[in-house]
């Protein structure tokens, strides 16, 4: 038996594919409709939800025996904010460009209900190793919706991905443009957002049908 | 005038769940009967028309790069502007509190069918938000952050509103298995942001091009009733060949 049992293991992978954060618990969407017109801001994004899920459940999990329950909304709150506090300036430090493209999408990492959701329903409960694989578990499956979604709409709306022109250039009509393709700038519209995460989980619950819900 | 501009800016144009997606979370949790949505709804306003003056002022005199400077000149080169975050979310949820001690004392009956959803208003993103964007945005005066906060407010009531009753009504049509419930309800709200696009022209330009704008559009009536006689007459000639 390595560094995980297999109760552990299941926390990590359970919330990648049949318990996702955002198409199955229906937890922080905002943020993950929001910024994914390009791919390495929707990176960025779930790079820096993980970090504070998975020391927030830490320290939630530290603190549960302490906390008096009527309060702990507030300590919960002060708990991420300072989390995410580091997080913007480390942001503003060294990729201050990203920054300003996030604007105000980094401070709303703290109202970010999957991050509240997973200390209220596990963190409070669970000790810290235990609690950190779950915050580890339900990062990396949100950041999976996060990057598909970013994926889809930098390489259908702008033909990028990063930043590098994949699909040739649509100024000199080289690769697939010298056919007569077009990028659909409607992808990089807020509403498409919306549309690409239903059709996600419209695949995914096709794929697992214990998962459709009665209407 | 310029209230009136934000005010139905932050209602249609910037709306909190279509264009930037604020909210939403709560927008889909609870949205399955119309009665709750209208008392969250109603909530969302109330909570946003205080916290977002409360925290302007708070920016402003506190947080702001010299904002201190009311105590003393000395004070002027100190910027606070990192705790924001923290500050306004601890005015929110003091905020939320004083909102759930009120609905309880006052109606029972929204209180019960609001249940744990009134709590999480304090970790509403459009509350949240709505300080953070007042901040970005740069907001003038106390009275105009009022009206950024009742607008938004507004515009995320009418928001829910309509995502409600559209789901009671289509509990009775036929949505492919896999699309029920969350799926289908994605999309509508896709194609409702994609409806909420057409008003961003409501507003666009500025003043000066709609002085002068004015005057062929009085020069415009004037044609428009010369054609409407001249049509009149056209459509009581045909009457006439058609009685002949």
């Amino acid at each position: 038996m390595g560094l995980l049992s297999k109760k552990d293991a299941v926390l990590i992978t359970d919330p990648l594919l049949d318990n996702n954060p955002i198409t199955i618990q229906v937890l922080g969407i905002c943020s993950a409709l929001a910024i994914t017109a390009e791919l390495k801001a929707s990176i960025v994004m779930a790079v820096s939800v993980m970090f504070v899920l998975g020391l927030g459940n830490v320290v939630i999990s530290l603190m549960r025996n302490i906390i008096p329950s009527k309060i702990r909304i507030i300590v919960q709150l002060v708990v991420v904010a300072t989390l995410v506090i580091i997080v913007d300036l480390v942001l503003k430090a060294f990729a201050y460009e990203l920054s300003k493209t996030l604007s105000v999408f980094v401070g709303l990492i703290i109202t970010n209900c999957i991050i509240m959701g997973r200390f209220e329903a596990f963190a409070l409960g669970n000790g810290p190793w235990r609690s950190f694989l779950d915050g580890i578990g339900n990062a990396v499956g949100y950041g999976l919706i996060l990057v598909a979604v970013g994926f889809f709409r930098e390489l259908l709306g702008s033909g990028t991905l990063l930043g590098f022109k994949v699909l040739g250039d649509p100024i000199e009509k080289t690769g697939l443009y010298a056919i007569g393709y077009e990028n659909n700038g409607f992808m990089l519209l807020s509403p498409m957002a919306l549309i690409v995460v239903g059709i996600i989980i419209w695949v995914q619950r096709t794929k697992n049908k214990s998962l459709i819900e009665e209407n | 005038m310029e209230h009136i501009e934000l005010f139905f800016k932050s209602i249609f144009i910037d709306n909190m769940v279509f264009a930037t997606f604020l909210g939403m979370c709560s927008y889909l949790a609870v949205s399955k009967k119309v009665s709750t949505a209208v008392g969250l709804g109603a909530a969302v306003i109330f909570v946003l028309a205080v916290t977002v003056p409360l925290n302007w002022l708070l920016d402003q005199y506190i947080l702001k790069e010299g904002a201190l400077v009311w105590l003393g000149p000395e004070y002027a080169e100190y910027d606070l502007s990192f705790l924001s975050f923290i500050m306004f979310i601890a005015t929110i949820a003091t905020m939320v509190q004083l909102v759930e001690i009120i609905v309880e004392k006052f109606s029972p009956s929204l209180y019960n069918s609001l249940g744990i959803f009134l709590p999480l208003i304090a970790v509403n993103c459009a509350i949240l938000g709505g300080s953070l964007f007042m901040q970005s945005r740069e907001i003038p005066s106390l009275g105009l952050a009022f009206t950024y906060g009742i607008g938004s407010g507004i515009g995320w009531f009418l928001a829910i509103l309509a995502i409600a009753a559209i789901r009671e009504k289509i509990r009775y049509s036929s949505v492919p298995p896999a699309l029920r419930g969350l799926g289908i309800t994605f999309i509508i709200t896709g194609l409702m942001a994609i409806g909420f696009m057409s008003f961003g022209g409501m507003l666009t330009g500025g003043d000066d091009e709609k002085k002068e704008e004015k005057k062929p559009a009085v020069e415009a009536k004037v044609e428009k009733e010369e054609v409407k006689e001249t049509a009149n007459k056209v459509v009581a000639k045909n009457t006439n060949t058609n009685q002949e």
